[in-house]
């Protein structure tokens, strides 16, 4: 792996050595000293084209706990917003010596221009582009969903992958990177996997996509859910006639009181509730549902920190060697299982 | 200089062999701006060849000068990304010999004024015949008609109109501009684009759209307006010509329209014969263009349909940019690929050598109906003695690489950047002059009589 630009074309092995590796990662945040000297003398830098506090933060906890120095880029404020271009920006940064650029931008395919040209030559990674993808996202999704799964089947998690897990994502697929990123991670892990939306948020296409489609949320969840993820939806899509009214969404696509019960009163015990965040509460998602011992969602803030150091560790290592064993000998931060199947909710 | 093509031996050329219309071969005798004869073994009379130039045409076919429908040209307003010298140096490289050059300049060609400066910039040049596309509206707002018959009846005779780049989408501003034009014989040539369903748009919709997450250009927004516009055409009694047609469904539109007499015409560009949107996963904006790469079904449909004249000619939509504007992300990136230096090698790779077409269809396709189509009187014609002299030499065995750095377009936006192409273009004869010898660019051609009257002309003639 030289970038992480998106998990369309990530292979099962490097997915689950990411994940593996994150295992690892997750103990190391467990210890009083939360920190390793892995990537001491390299330099992150966070080039956020839009902004995203939560996605920020978490790589620069990530690569902080890793020992690396952290540039912080932020568009607004910059040159950029005088109207420097990408090119001139990464040249600038690659001047600078960075050796990793994790990237946020309202473009599509930003990141992949950084990767292919030779404006800079860092590894990059796509911290969300446009309505394309992001894939440590849905990293750090399947890290969550990979550790409920095997603590119900009560295996370890590392080295295992997602096979025979219903996952349904219901939302604004059509706007939403990270759905994308997930019917790509989840179909390499083996998850069968639901989208759920109005048609009209829903991409002419989808239907190639290696997933079923709904647009019924109460029949999917009553043929049976192990993980149910909602996507956030923006006010604004009711403006250009997405759908008639919020209040309309909700009923129909929102995961509401209701709809938490019926959980309940159908037997599914196990079902997680998963937000990316930041969730939009009485909109796609209760009150009641976001704090319910089912959610996961702060969980899946958590791991977010492990996916990210497992990233940067990986395409800044240099070591391009099959995983777990190696990284575990490495450093002190040995794999140990029972921290592995440790989450809770 | 002015007197180059009146000495008797230097302005005579004589085309030994050449396959015309890729036909038997013949010779050409080009004198006096005008093919002077047509025969075999044309040596046998050596008092009319004598002094005469010999070009050895043994392998190459002769074509009339090709006729491109749809260029843009830049100037005024743009210089940086491209100039009436630059690319008309372009388009007698690539074969042409005329060329109508799109109104979306700046200021907007919708005045008299701005295409008689286009026109005498085109004279100036001297490299093809440069033919002025008048705005359908003022500034291309989709508000108000230009001064249409102004310049209609302008030095300029100008007879295609098009907001090209923006859609009429207005219908009954578009019904007015059709009926309109019929009083000087001219033509709307409609940029089919639905503007509500394609704002914002970035490619083709579908399913590498939903992968890549830009935002669809949907088949039906072209469709539905030429749809629209053939029905039109049809109640006003009028011609209608439809840019850069795109898509299976748009042929299948036009073909009916044409089976119910409608007098419209199309055209199609080299990249959509070829390319399809799968190009678009690498989110190198060399391959952002408007009308979008669409599928491999629509290349082939519209491959089809240009084989069998649902589409009538082929035209380059030749839009070069400066590099600043591709070298970005692709949302940011400008719209349009240059054209004029691959077109006949890109026809040739994707109608003749798939046998769709002959040359003689090419002929058709890039020249007879293009100068049909803008009323170039002079242009588009058959290789015979007493015809104007405008002759294009190509060699269809050659083959070279894509080298957009050594192109004479301002542009470096070629798509077809390293692809191997067949075809090459030898010479260029406009008005019997060379403008194109050995593949390399010979001298302009000089509009002596316009010298008078053309401010700029009298300095142009020392460059």
């Amino acid at each position: 792996m030289r970038h992480l630009l998106s998990t369309e074309d990530l292979s099962l092995a490097n997915a689950i050595r990411i994940l593996d590796t994150a295992e690892e990662m997750a103990a190391v945040g467990e210890r009083e000293v939360k920190k390793l000297p892995a990537l001491r003398g390299r330099t992150v830098v966070n080039l956020f084209f839009e902004d995203s506090t939560r996605t920020r933060i978490s790589f620069e906890a990530a690569a902080k706990r890793l020992s690396a120095d952290v540039i912080n880029f932020a568009a607004k404020g910059s040159s950029v917003s005088k109207g420097e271009s990408l090119k001139d920006t990464a040249q600038t940064l690659s001047a600078m010596g960075a050796d990793a650029v994790v990237i946020r931008h309202w473009a599509s395919g930003a990141p992949h221009r950084l990767a292919d040209t030779d404006w800079i030559d860092a590894a990059v990674i796509n911290a969300g582009d446009g309505t394309h993808e992001h894939p440590t996202q849905a990293l750090l999704d399947a890290f969550t969903m990979r550790r409920h799964w095997a603590r119900l089947a009560g295996t370890p998690s590392a080295g295992a992958d997602l096979k025979g897990m219903r996952v349904a994502i219901a939302g604004d697929v059509l706007h939403s990177r990270v759905a994308r990123s997930n019917v790509w991670l989840l179909r390499t892990l083996g998850a069968d996997v639901t989208l759920v939306a109005p048609p009209t948020l829903l991409p002419i296409g989808v239907e190639k996509w290696p997933c079923k489609v709904s647009y019924d949320l109460d029949q999917t969840l009553a043929g049976g859910v192990d993980a149910m993820m909602m996507l956030r939806v923006q006010g604004e899509r009711m403006n250009a006639s997405f759908f008639p009214t919020t209040r309309e969404y909700s009923r129909r696509w929102g995961f509401d009181d209701n709809r938490l019960r019926a959980l309940d009163s159908l037997g599914f015990k196990d079902t997680i509730i998963m937000h990316p965040g930041p969730m939009n509460r009485g909109l796609e998602i209760s009150s009641a549902a976001a704090d319910s011992p089912r959610s996961t969602v702060l969980a899946q803030v958590r791991n977010g920190v492990s996916i990210r150091m497992a990233a940067l560790y990986l395409l800044l290592s240099g070591d391009t060697r099959e995983p777990a064993h190696h990284t575990a000998s490495t450093h002190s931060a040995a794999t140990n299982p029972a921290h592995a199947t440790k989450e809770s909710h | 200089m002015a007197s180059q093509h009146h000495d008797a031996g230097a302005g005579a050329y004589l085309i030994r062999g050449a396959a015309i219309l890729g036909g038997a071969p013949e010779d050409l005798l080009i004198r006096d701006g005008i093919i002077a004869e047509r025969g075999q073994d044309l040596s046998a009379d050596g008092a009319r060849v004598r002094n005469a130039t010999v070009i050895d045409a043994a392998g190459l076919v002769a074509l009339p000068g090709m006729v491109d429908i749809h260029t843009h040209l830049r100037e005024p307003g743009r210089e940086d990304a491209e100039t009436v010298e630059t690319g008309t140096r372009a388009a007698a490289l690539g074969g042409y010999t005329a060329v109508h050059a799109m109104a979306n300049s700046t200021p907007v060609a919708d005045t008299a004024g701005v295409v008689e400066q286009v026109l005498t910039l085109g004279r100036t040049a001297g490299w093809v015949d440069v033919r002025p596309v008048g705005a359908v509206t003022v500034g291309l707002a989709g508000e108000q008609l230009a001064e249409l018959g102004a310049m209609a009846d302008s030095r300029a005779h100008v007879r295609v109109f098009s907001d090209d780049g923006i859609c009429v989408h207005d219908p009954v501003l578009m019904r007015r501009a059709l009926e309109y034009v019929k009083a000087f014989d001219g033509v709307v040539a409609q940029h089919a684009q639905e503007p509500r369903l394609t704002a914002g748009a970035q490619m083709n919709e579908g399913d590498v759209s939903a992968v890549l997450g830009l935002t669809g250009w949907p088949a039906v927004a072209e469709e539905s307006i030429i749809a629209r516009d053939v029905l039109l055409a049809q109640h006003v009694g009028s011609r209608l010509h439809v840019c850069h047609v795109s898509t299976a469904g748009s042929v299948e539109i036009i073909r009916w329209a044409k089976s119910r007499g409608v007098n419209v015409t199309a055209e199609v560009t080299p990249h959509h014969l070829w390319l399809t949107d799968e190009l678009a996963r690498s989110y190198d904006p060399v391959y952002k263009v408007n009308p979008p790469l669409r599928t491999d079904a629509d290349v082939q449909a519209l491959r089809a349909a240009l084989a069998d004249g649902t589409i009538d000619v082929v035209g380059t939509d030749h839009a070069p940019h400066p590099s600043e504007h591709k070298e970005c992300e692709w949302a940011q990136a400008a719209m349009g690929m240059t054209g004029l230096e691959t077109a006949l090698s890109v026809v040739q790779h994707t109608m003749i050598e798939t046998g769709l077409m002959g040359w003689a269809d090419f002929a058709r396709v890039t020249s007879t109906a293009p100068a049909a189509i803008g009323r170039v009187a002079d242009q588009g014609r058959g290789l015979d003695a007493g015809e104007p002299a405008n002759v294009t030499l190509v060699d269809p065995a050659a083959r070279w690489t894509v080298d957009p750095s050594k192109m004479a377009t301002m542009g470096r936006n070629s798509p077809f950047a390293g692809r191997e192409l067949p075809g090459k273009v030898v010479a260029t004869f406009f008005k019997g002059h060379p403008t194109v010898l050995d593949g390399k660019l010979n001298t302009p051609y000089r509009w002596l009589a316009e010298t008078p009257e053309l401010p700029g002309t009298a300095a142009a003639g020392s460059l």
